[in-house]
């Protein structure tokens, strides 16, 4: 046996131990080596290092794609992106910022909001990064920086894109605005291809298709001289300009809406019932959305937070009014589905309605009552004894499920951000929000929209709309196309039912739309000669609710209008043409008399605008834009004298 | 004095938890800083860093339960992992996905890269062959142990991944080397590997080629691989002794430098902390590798003192050939900064490894030798 063949362990221990201590000694070499490597580029080849990472090689600038236009279903431009110049500051090339600001107020001036958006800047961002100072330069200032520019090192003039809202007040709330990044915004874009951005939807549509209309940023890799100016350009990924979204909003029914409401506290909207698409969706008053684009100065905001009307709520997503008389065509279309009434049925309206057994009475409008009336007489002249009994005989709890499936109590599902849900009384949610049983005399004042229920503008155009188009319900939609940049080709959205129809029965949708017609077009209907002059058939129904108690009061005949309009919010609810509905319509105030003397006509001038717009070919979204300008001026003018809202 | 009193606690914990309280304190400090440094790199961006001490967290549980499993348990499994990872990868080969290059394993759960397992696997399966042969081993079984490296290795490198095929040819050709073959053998081999190379040249991808191309004149190519190792280069250069300070990197944070967390992590520590950062953690591992060469010397058998020092030696070689890397000593391979740059399996199986030297160290005949 060869001895070589043979295993030796405390052989191949040394062997070992002496291998593993060159290897020992190979790794202080290798670590040694590349110590001696760092040292050579970070001590000797230092300051060559730091010349070339402080000044030329090469710079990666960002490109900010070109955000996305909105755009009504005409192709009118409602937010679009105007050129403009910005003074921007990049801290680490100032050698001292404060006597460089007040130098440069000499030249170009800058306010006290400019300085406190600056430092905020300079927090956010690392001191290399150009932060920007004073946003939309005029000529004159870009002129005069130009001569003076070598007095300012750090100090750049950068073109950029600037967000401009053409019809200011109008769309305000719906088509929104957009920001600076603020730092909660910022955080979530770290580390995304949006860590750039400086503008972001802050509210409406702006904010809910953020993702859409931002588009993809790009970059280019410059090579730059010791001043930072660029020299040549190495490679350019271009950006990638956001979606224009086309709304099914109609600028013609948004102004028609808008003048309607005239500054008053209130919303109005419109929803084609075929589709749930929305034409018009107006808060009021309102504001200008310009001022919050690069950022509102502190005066600005603090009179939008001020103002006792509140003109930055929302009040068609976000408004709660109480739906009063508005909700008697849907428990009218329950009572006949679930076979509680059939149209013959009569009830005696005697002006006081008493539960069986109980002594507290519930009123109607006029002292003696309506006398005998049937479904469609009591919608007409909207009788509450009616649907007070029809209330308790449904009782609250089939009430309650019918109701929730016009959508009451829930959000709509519409395109927009914060929708309030509104408040659908039913035993369980009284328990649930304040832990007490459900009384009856609640369901029966529940029967004629008043006690818990809570409802928004939008909500109940949301009702009528699935009530107009036969029961199917379909979501409210903003959005109508898409358009993956200019020139090319616009993509509508599908529009789709939403859920099973809530009508079965075709005869009960024709007797409970008879009584709103007959609430426009009866001799006691309580908004007639709405329809006066009108060439389509309406079918509506008035609503007033109260604000405060009137326990009191109701009879108190000396009440002036005047008074009056402080106590009751009015409403009211309409569609047309009444037997093939095309567009449905709420507005709502929120502090004003009557539902048909107030609030009806607001509708009536949608319906007008609405009425103007059939007769013009459909145009829609053939891809190119109408500038404002090229819209007949008065629409422009009104909107803008009235932005700002409140006189 | 004032340190020996610290340390007398620590020693008593190496008798009751197994670990080796040295390596332990050594592999705890490098993570820390690996976080640290790492939280610069993404610019504080708290999700990569969680993620990453979460992967931490992991792999010292494994090291920990790793540590339990005796060298003689782990010799006799060793076959069988050997195989299995191997046919891990042939199995990604076949329906892997990944960037450009399918590396990865899809488990629903876990998503990692099989090629990283035979950085461990091929060690293994080197000293158990060649622990039962006699050693110096003869000729005949070099040329066995070549086939058991050579397969991995060329599977790796089919994926394409040349950089983690060498790596795993090394951590196998250490094990030879340490097994205690003559020096004029190591002198042949070396020769034919010299031979080797321009058939290996010519069997390599375009990009593969062009990254060693690179090596030799980065300025040729500004944009590709060579702008890579310059502004590396720059990144580092400027960083002077003391560094720009933390998070103030214009190279790294400006995303001059790209994969600053992953590959190019070591450049953000030369921007930010300097040559003294640097040193500082040179010297961590320096004295990890130390500690683990230790062990294994006084492991208990041939196969945990070749494996154990296979495990060693590839720890180094995975700092070597990063840290030449962004100082634009060596081509770019995409081999990660051990525990510091950002990835899970690369660490999870580097702890693994670790947990393998702690189990050699807690099995250790405890006798004067």
């Amino acid at each position: 046996m060869n001895s070589k063949t043979v295993k030796d362990p405390r052989r191949e221990r040394a062997q070992f131990a002496r291998r593993a201590w060159i290897g020992l000694a190979v790794v202080m070499l290798g670590l040694g080596g590349l110590s001696a490597r760092f040292f050579w580029l970070q001590v000797v080849k230092h300051q060559e290092y730091v010349t070339r990472s402080n000044q030329n090689s090469i710079h990666v600038r960002y490109l900010v794609p070109p955000r996305g236009m909105i755009l009504d279903r005409h192709g009118v431009v409602l937010a679009e992106n105007q050129p403009a110049f910005r003074l921007v500051v990049i801290p680490d090339r100032v050698p001292h910022m404060q006597a460089m600001l007040t130098r440069l107020k000499q030249v170009v001036p800058w306010s006290r909001d400019d300085l406190r958006r600056f430092k905020q800047g300079l927090k956010e961002h690392r001191p290399f990064q150009p932060v920007p100072l004073r946003m939309r330069l005029n000529q004159d200032e870009i002129a005069r920086f130009a001569i003076n520019r070598w007095r300012f090192p750090g100090v750049e003039v950068q073109p950029y894109l600037r967000r401009y809202y053409p019809y200011g007040a109008l769309f305000a709330h719906v088509v929104g605005y957009v920001g600076r990044v603020n730092q909660r915004e910022a955080a979530r874009l770290r580390d995304t291809p949006y860590a750039e951005l400086d503008q972001i939807g802050k509210t409406g549509i702006e904010r809910y298709y953020e993702d859409r209309l931002r588009g993809q940023p790009g970059y280019e890799l410059v090579e730059v001289d010791a001043d930072g100016r660029p020299v040549h350009i190495l490679q350019r990924i271009p950006p990638k300009p956001g979606q224009n979204l086309y709304l099914s909003l109609d600028v013609g029914l948004q102004q028609a809406a808008y003048t309607g409401l005239a500054g008053r506290d209130g919303a109005a909207v419109a929803i084609d019932p075929r589709n749930g698409q929305v034409l018009a969706m107006v808060s009021s008053p309102s504001f200008d959305p310009n001022l919050f684009v690069g950022g509102i100065s502190e005066a600005d905001y603090r009179s939008l937070l001020e103002n006792p009307h509140w003109p930055l709520l929302d009040r068609a997503l976000r408004g709660m009014y109480p739906p009063g008389s508005t909700i008697k065509p849907y428990l009218a279309v329950a009572g006949l589905e679930l076979g509680v009434r059939t149209p013959q049925d009569t009830v005696l309206s005697t002006g006081e309605f008493y539960i069986p057994g109980h002594s507290r009475g519930y009123r109607d409008d006029v002292r003696g009552g309506f006398g005998r009336v049937d479904l469609v007489q009591a919608i007409e002249m909207s009788v509450n004894t009616y649907f007070y009994k029809l209330a308790l005989d449904m009782g609250i709890t089939r009430m309650d499920t019918f109701m929730a499936k016009f959508g009451f109590g829930r959000a709509t599902g519409i395109d927009l951000q914060g929708e309030a849900r509104g408040v659908l009384p039913s035993p369980a949610w009284k328990r649930a929000r304040f832990g007490k049983p459900w009384y009856l005399g609640e369901t029966v004042i529940a029967g004629i929209g008043q006690g818990y229920w809570v409802i928004t503008p939008l909500q109940l155009t949301h009702a009528l709309a699935i009530l107009a188009d036969r029961g199917v319900p379909h979501t409210p939609r903003l959005l109508l196309a898409t358009q993956n940049g200019p020139g090319a080709p616009v993509r509508r959205v599908p529009t789709l039912p939403a859920g099973q129809p809530v009508i079965a029965k075709h005869q009960d949708w024709k007797v409970v739309v008879q009584g709103m017609e007959k609430v426009v077009y009866g001799k006691r209907g309580t908004a007639r000669g709405l329809g006066d002059g009108f060439p389509f058939e309406i079918a509506g129904k008035t609503g007033t609710a109260e604000r405060y108690s009137r326990t009191t009061r109701a009879w108190e005949g000396h009440l002036s209008t005047a008074e009056l309009a402080k106590l009751h919010r009015a409403l009211f609810e309409g569609f047309t043409p009444a037997n093939d509905p095309q567009i449905a319509a709420v507005a709502i105030l929120g502090s004003a008399a009557w539902g048909g003397q107030d609030a009806a006509p607001i509708v009536r001038k949608i319906f007008d605008a609405w009425a103007q717009q059939r007769g013009l070919p459909d145009h829609t979204l053939r891809g190119d834009y109408l500038t404002p300008a090229a819209r007949p001026p008065q629409v422009r003018r009104a909107a803008e004298s009235s932005a700002g809202g409140v006189p | 004095m004032k340190i020996q009193v610290q340390l007398r606690p620590l020693l008593k914990l190496q008798a009751s938890t197994w670990l080796d309280p040295l390596l332990m304190i050594g592999l705890l400090l490098l993570a820390g800083a690996g976080l640290f440094i790492l939280g610069s790199a993404s610019n504080l961006n708290r999700h990569v860093v969680m993620a990453q001490a979460s992967r931490f967290a992991l792999g010292f549980a494994l090291l920990w339960v790793v540590s339990h499993i005796s060298p003689a348990r782990l010799k006799l499994w060793t076959p069988w992992l050997y195989a299995a990872s191997t046919m891990l990868v042939v199995l990604v080969l076949i329906l892997g996905e990944g960037r450009g290059a399918s590396r990865w394993l899809d488990l629903g759960i876990i998503r990692f890269q099989p090629s990283e397992l035979l950085k461990l696997t091929t060690p293994m399966m080197l000293a158990w062959f060649l622990a039962a042969r006699p050693l110096p081993p003869s000729w005949r079984d070099l040329g066995i142990a070549g086939v058991l490296i050579a397969v991995p290795a060329a599977l790796i490198a089919k994926q394409p991944d040349l950089g983690t095929a060498v790596l795993v040819a090394v951590s196998g050709g250490f094990v030879i080397f340490l097994s205690g073959v003559s020096w004029k053998r190591i002198g042949l081999l070396l020769l034919i590997l010299m031979v080797a190379a321009p058939v290996a040249w010519h069997s390599m991808h375009a990009y593969q080629r062009q990254r060693v191309q690179t090596m030799l004149n980065p300025e040729s190519d500004p944009l590709g691989s060579g702008w890579h190792i310059m502004q590396s280069e720059i990144a580092v250069g400027s960083g002077g002794v003391l560094g720009k300070g933390f998070l103030k990197g214009t190279q790294s944070q400006l995303e001059f430098l790209p994969e600053h967390t992953t590959d190019f992590i070591f450049a953000v520590v030369g921007e930010e902390f300097g040559l003294l950062g640097v040193l500082i953690l040179l010297t961590l591992y320096g004295f990890i590798i130390w500690r683990s060469l230790w062990i294994a010397v006084h492991g208990h058998d041939t196969y945990a003192r070749l494996l154990g020092g296979a495990l060693a030696m590839s720890f180094f070689i995975y700092v070597l050939v990063n840290g030449g890397m962004i100082s634009g000593l060596l081509p770019v391979v995409g081999v990660p900064l051990p525990l510091v740059s950002y990835g899970g399996t690369s660490a999870v199986t580097l702890l693994i490894g670790f947990g393998i030297l702690m189990s050699i160290h807690a099995h250790r005949k405890l006798m004067p030798s």
